[in-house]
């Protein structure tokens, strides 16, 4: 088990290192970000960004991931406030999206 | 004599810490490339977390408006951006064609068409409206527009709206 403190961040606290990053710290990242406790829903739009980032290396667009995650645009919105791409993106300890989309 | 007020150093520097945390665009061009910018900085809004209101007037309705949200083109006559010939840009089918081509790039990069961009705006919570003055001039009625607008309003509520944050013309 990682801890937040023992990582790597950037200035806007994305994991440096994708290899670096577990399921507990994820929810240590939900806890910072004021969104914990993850819930399966978290949790099917987590692990879409993880595989999809190490499929194709870079993060889905909003547009893939409500078509795609099993996860609607609006419910995404409920699950990450403030931007699900970005948020989802840093929890599940993948870079930033660099998209515009 | 007008006179800014700024902080020491560079230029812009009093704003730029400063977050925004609200935008309200206009959309008032019912061309392809008059759409899509608002759209995308809509859309670009939310996924910050800004709140956003996006305002349809005059032909920018036709992006909310269900008879023509599907068929809205690239304006191919007087516009020098495309290089096309004058002449070229009115032959029949022209824009069509370059929409087309246009349409394609675009879902490479997985930007959506105007219909599905407009749905994933307002799902992402950002609020439309159309604007009455054009409502009224071109007859239109509510029934006209897509389920997702949100209300028909007057330039006073939309000022009223959009105080306390950024406005945006496109």
């Amino acid at each position: 088990m990682t801890t937040l403190t023992a990582v790597a961040r950037t200035t806007e606290g994305f994991l440096e290192r994708v290899e670096d990053w577990d399921r507990s710290l994820a929810e240590e990242l939900a806890d910072e970000a004021g969104i914990a406790p993850l819930t399966p829903r978290h949790w099917l739009v987590i692990d879409y960004m993880r595989d999809t980032f190490i499929a194709r290396g870079d993060a889905p667009s909003i547009r893939t991931l409500g078509k795609e995650s099993g996860v609607a645009i609006k419910e995404l919105y409920l699950l990450f406030p403030k931007g699900p791409a970005k948020l989802a993106a840093k929890i599940a300890g993948i870079p930033k999206p660099h998209g515009c989309i | 004599m007008t006179t800014f007020t700024q902080a020491a150093g560079t230029p812009g520097a009093a704003v730029a810490d400063q977050p925004i945390t609200k935008v309200s665009i206009i959309v008032s061009k019912g061309s392809l490339e008059g759409i899509y910018p608002a759209l995308i900085l809509a859309n670009g809004a939310r996924m910050e977390g800004i709140e956003a209101n996006v305002f349809f007037t005059f032909f920018g309705m036709d992006a909310i408006n269900k008879a023509r949200h599907e068929h809205i083109k690239v304006s191919t006559v007087g516009n020098p951006g495309l290089h096309l010939a004058t002449w070229l840009g009115g032959v029949p089918g022209m824009s069509a064609l370059v929409t087309q081509q246009m349409m394609k790039s675009m879902e490479k990069l997985d930007i959506p068409p105007i219909p599905e961009f407009v749905e994933m705006i307002a799902d992402a919570g950002a609020k439309l409206y159309a604007c009455k003055a054009s409502v009224d001039m071109f007859a239109l009625k509510r029934a006209d527009f897509i389920d997702q607008v949100e209300a028909i309003i007057t330039v006073g509520d939309f000022y009223q709206m959009a105080g306390g944050g950024q406005i945006i013309f496109t």
